[in-house]
């Protein structure tokens, strides 16, 4: 019966999602033929009615939200050079509607993730002092930068996410041998149930320090950016400071909601965000992932994550050449 | 594995706190910018910037949006909360000062315990969450 009752959740959630998602494209499709039919038909620059952009942008950030879960990826890092590349929106909507959707993402999974003890808020905490901090400082630095000096470096770091991506190795349990100093000081270590292996999991985590100053680069790009900075947090928590896979990439996740706030506010100040942008975009990712976790039963994930290398690099070369001016 | 010790309940409890206050916090914001994005996409309140031109200046720096648009900065949306377009700001804003709330519950349940510490670091987080959307980090333009 339990089952059941999950069952019918389970699909009264999805259908709440589906009903979100057809309810963002019919509200501004019919709306915008209704203001359009006011008068002559408003265009963009590029010839199209104004609600055309959003319509697509709707659809591609569900497809994105659809491989960002396949590939392992945050929304926020495929959003940014895909959408700055190739549709007319300016860098600078672009990144504030990033971190938005990259915002949205972690606040969703927090709740769960801390409450399963898979995100440690004593792991967090530290971290996220120091990345949102220089999250502030990364989003007034790119905000104050040329367009294209911003562009190019961002075409650069998404080449380098890519390299990243093929060259970073994972330890589901790295061996801890002993707590560092600071971490000890900072009483970081815990107990999580480890589901696959039906048994309770004991960590702790080493070089601290290293992993903090580290986590100051992580802040700046990603409020630099507006990029989701899950590609970076996982390394680091796992490869570095030595927190089991799980812990690891649930205490990322949830890492991005309090990093994304402090940038968030500063494009959200500057006048960066664009609703009509980011509500498609939020929605669309959303409901992407909902459908992409579906999915991710039946997909090879080796394949999907060769694609999503290769998308993120065709969209890396693009922003960097945009930048160029090529 | 010798060196773990046994995880504090109080540890437990603030991160239990955390999660409540967060998952509220977002299911608030994400209603709120639905809600707000129905009333805006269907027209039912003016939009400040009418559609039709939002549609030939997004692809225009910040900078120069603002000025064509007579936007204002920081939080003077609240004074255009009345258009259909700024409304949905209300959800924006709540999805984004859903983690000060979340710092903030956690507070008096880290100073019960004595972990003076992760007072510390909790206070310096809302400080630092606080002063970045007050809007008085200027963030130049281009």
């Amino acid at each position: 019966m339990a089952c059941v009752g999950t069952g019918g959740k389970m699909k009264n959630h999805y259908r709440c999602f589906w009903f979100l998602m057809f309810l963002t494209v019919f509200l501004i499709i019919p709306t915008g033929s209704a203001f359009s039919g006011t008068g002559a038909v408003s265009v963009d620059s590029g010839g199209h009615a104004w609600w055309f952009w959003p319509v697509i942008l709707f659809f591609v950030t569900f497809v994105m939200g659809i491989f960002a879960v396949l590939g392992g990826v945050g929304g926020g890092v495929l959003y940014v050079p895909i959408i700055s590349g190739f549709f007319p929106f300016h860098l600078d909507f672009v990144r504030g509607a990033g971190l938005l959707v990259a915002l949205s993402g972690a606040l969703a999974a927090g709740p769960g993730l801390l409450k399963s003890g898979l995100a440690s808020l004593r792991l967090a905490m530290p971290v996220a002092l120091i990345a949102s901090i220089c999250a502030i400082a990364g989003a007034v630095i790119g905000l104050a930068l040329p367009t294209n000096i911003v562009q190019i470096s961002l075409g650069i770091t998404i080449i380098a996410i890519c390299f990243l991506m093929l060259a970073s190795k994972k330890s589901t349990y790295p061996n801890v041998q002993k707590s560092d100093h600071l971490s000890s000081i900072l009483k970081i270590y815990g107990v999580y149930y480890d589901e696959s292996m039906g048994e309770e999991i004991e960590w702790k985590i080493h070089r601290t320090p290293v992993g903090l100053i580290l986590f100051i680069v992580i802040g700046i790009m990603a409020g630099m950016f507006g990029l989701g900075a899950g590609w970076a947090n996982i390394p680091v928590l796992n490869l570095v400071m030595g927190a089991p896979l799980k812990i690891s990439v649930a205490t990322s996740k949830f890492l991005l909601s309090i990093t994304d706030t402090s940038a968030a506010w500063i494009y959200l100040n500057k006048g960066c965000i664009m609703p009509l942008m980011v509500v498609p975009s939020i929605v669309g990712i959303m409901s992407g992932s909902i459908v992409g976790v579906r999915l991710l039963k039946i997909a090879k994930p080796t394949f999907i994550r060769w694609m999503v290398i290769g998308i993120l690099g065709f969209a890396g070369i693009k922003a960097l050449l945009k930048g160029l001016g090529i | 594995m010798a060196e773990i010790k046994t995880i504090d309940e109080s540890v437990l409890e603030n991160q239990y706190r955390y999660a409540s206050v967060l998952g509220k916090g977002m299911y608030l914001g994400l209603l709120a910018l639905l809600a707000t994005f129905t009333i805006y996409t269907l027209g039912l309140l003016d939009s400040y910037i009418p559609f039709e031109k939002l549609s030939s200046c997004w692809n225009m720096p910040v900078s120069e949006y603002l000025h064509l648009n007579h936007v204002p900065q920081g939080w003077g949306w609240i004074k255009l909360v009345g258009y259909g377009d700024f409304l949905n700001f209300i959800g924006i804003s709540i999805l984004s000062g859903t983690t000060i709330l979340c710092y903030i519950s956690i507070i008096p349940g880290l100073l019960r315990s004595k972990d003076y510490l992760y007072t510390f670091i909790a206070i310096a987080e809302v400080l630092v969450l606080v002063i970045a959307a007050s809007g008085f980090i200027a963030a130049g333009g281009h």
